[in-house]
């Protein structure tokens, strides 16, 4: 089989497209949720979103606009019980979001839809249909937009809240524009590599270009670099492997991690 | 307009019930240095988040110029220079990046720096001396050093009251007396610092003013009224370590009674020919017969 093999197939060039467009969006938005430190926040309500999901489908809604509300309500239950009890984040995103995901696994198979579970949990980006295909492309590009308009707010309300505050921005604002661009990009990357494996597309490329910068907008252009270079990369070679797409896209973000973090050590031990 | 700060019988309460501050008020000019003075858990920082409207009073007001503290933040007039430990040192921005954060608030939507924007950045990072530092990454510079960066950030803003947290904590003596000598000038300029510190020795060395506190303002007024050991012992209760002289193992003290106070640590005290030095005369009087007894053989 030829090395140009996969690109004779026009599936497979708008996979390679779709899951760049989406490795662009998280790779931004990754830069900021590794810095603020919400990691495990993307993990909860990326698998949150899955009630809002079903439940979209039943109403006949965008199904981002399911994901988009049920990312909300998990963001600010985990808000909510945190500050009138005195469990810790951690845990209490553990109890909502598994809670939650449940409770869309049960709707689920009550409920009769169209849509495949596998595609939802795994994502399903060779056989993305025409209106996914919008939605993506919707989320991406308003989330992207937003994220680059209002780059600098943003960095320095993760970097320093307070001196945002005193100088006039609101935080709280801020903090629910960051929540909401979470959902977003959650959304937008859904359906290229589920929602069980969206937290690596939201995290491995920040943490990535951290390894090898210590600029900020050094950090945003090698997270971009990195993570469509490992989008392209995993659907190559899914269709080689013959395997699921959106776990061969987040091994290769892992392998680009990885290379990333031996060549930190070698730049370390010549430092030293 | 001049400046002032001014708090009325402001109590503030978290939402857990917690009452941190009650019925504070204190009143401060311009051209105050002002240290704010009191334990852990005294209401210092919960004091600081009301001035810069972080936290509402639950009653009494703030008046920050003969305005609200929220038209004192639309004009960035409240500066603040964060405790080292609330800084995330890793964060992957410049020494130059943090200064012009300063000017975030002067600029437009999009936070483009002007022209006059890296201008002042330039004479900020000047001002304290880290013009060569600009180009490190934050986590590269000394206790000193990152003091520096976050008060040039504040000059950066304009800030015209200054709200400093602990800033000589792990910070050299040298890079203290420099930082002294910035807020004297920065007080010439008519600006008001307040400075929460726990360098109760440092207080009388650069600070004009004294805010008391402890769960309310016990006393607000100038140093040599407020800063009197009466003062100190009922806002530090029984906390501060003491060592006077007259019970101490030191000999032949002048006769006047001196008293040594600090808040977090003990001193450690050398006498004559470098004795060390012990708090308590009785139950070492064998030492002091022997240091006595060796005094006459010299």
């Amino acid at each position: 089989m030829s090395w140009l093999a996969p690109f004779q197939y026009p599936f497979m060039i708008e996979a390679l497209l779709v899951s760049a467009l989406v490795g662009i969006v998280c790779a931004v938005f990754s830069c900021y949720l590794v810095l603020k430190g919400w990691s495990l926040m993307g993990d909860a309500i990326s698998h949150a979103v899955l009630p809002g999901i079903v439940l979209a489908y039943l109403c006949g809604l965008p199904l981002a606009v399911g994901a988009f509300a049920a990312g909300f309500v998990c963001a600010m239950s985990i808000g909510w019980i945190k500050s009138s009890t005195r469990i810790k984040e951690d845990t209490v995103m553990g109890i909502v979001f598994t809670g939650m995901f449940a409770l869309g696994l049960v709707l689920f198979t009550k409920v009769q839809t169209d849509a495949h579970l596998n595609h939802i949990l795994f994502g399903n980006i060779l056989g993305i249909e025409r209106d996914d295909l919008i939605q993506v492309i919707v989320a991406s590009v308003v989330t992207l937009a937003v994220i680059l308009l209002l780059r600098k707010d943003l960095m320095l309300f993760c970097f320093d809240p307070a001196h945002a505050r005193a100088i006039g921005l609101s935080t709280v604002a801020l903090h629910y524009l960051l929540l909401a661009l979470l959902s977003g990009a959650i959304v937008a990357s859904m359906q290229a590599v589920g929602i069980l494996l969206v937290v690596a597309m939201l995290v491995t490329p920040g943490c990535t270009a951290r390894l090898l910068t210590d600029r900020f907008d050094r950090m945003l252009l090698l997270a971009v670099a990195s993570s469509v270079l490992a989008s392209s990369l995993g659907v190559y070679a899914s269709f080689f492997l013959n395997g699921s797409t959106g776990a061969c896209i987040v091994l290769a973000q892992s392998l680009v991690f990885l290379v990333a973090f031996l060549l930190r050590g070698r730049r370390a031990a010549q430092k030293a | 307009m001049t400046l002032s700060l001014e708090a009325s019988s402001v109590t503030v309460a978290y939402p857990n019930g917690h009452t941190a501050l009650r019925d504070a008020s204190f009143k401060l000019g311009p051209g105050t240095i002002a240290a704010l003075v009191g334990v852990n858990g005294s209401g210092k920082s919960t004091l600081f988040k009301a001035l810069m409207g972080f936290v509402k009073p639950v009653s009494g007001q703030i008046r920050i110029a003969g305005g609200t503290v929220e038209q004192a933040r639309k004009q960035k007039l409240v500066a603040y220079v964060p405790q080292s430990e609330e800084v995330d040192w890793t964060f992957p921005v410049s020494v130059w990046d943090v200064v012009m954060m300063g000017r975030y608030g002067h600029m437009g939507f999009l936070r483009i720096a002007s022209a006059e924007d890296k201008r002042i950045v330039s004479e900020s990072l000047a001002r304290v001396g880290m013009s060569d530092f600009k180009e490190r990454q934050i986590g590269e510079l000394s206790g000193g050093q990152k003091k520096r960066v976050f008060l040039a950030r504040a000059l950066a803003q304009s800030g015209q009251i200054i709200l400093l947290d602990e800033p000589f904590t792990g910070v050299d003596v040298t890079t203290e007396e420099s930082i002294i000598s910035l807020l004297r000038d920065l007080r010439n300029e008519g600006r008001i610092m307040l400075v929460s510190t726990h360098n109760l020795g440092s207080v009388p060395e650069f600070c004009d003013h004294v805010v008391l506190v402890n769960r309310t303002v016990l006393a607000s007024g100038p140093l040599e009224e407020v800063f009197t050991e009466q003062n100190l012992s009922r806002a530090f209760g029984g906390v501060l370590r003491q060592f006077h002289f007259e019970h101490s193992t030191i000999q032949d003290h002048d006769g006047k009674t001196v008293k040594l106070l600090t808040d977090d640590e003990r001193p450690l005290v050398f006498g004559k020919d470098g004795h060390l030095e012990y708090k308590d005369r009785s139950g070492r009087e064998e030492l002091v017969r022997e240091r006595e007894k060796m005094e006459g053989r010299e």
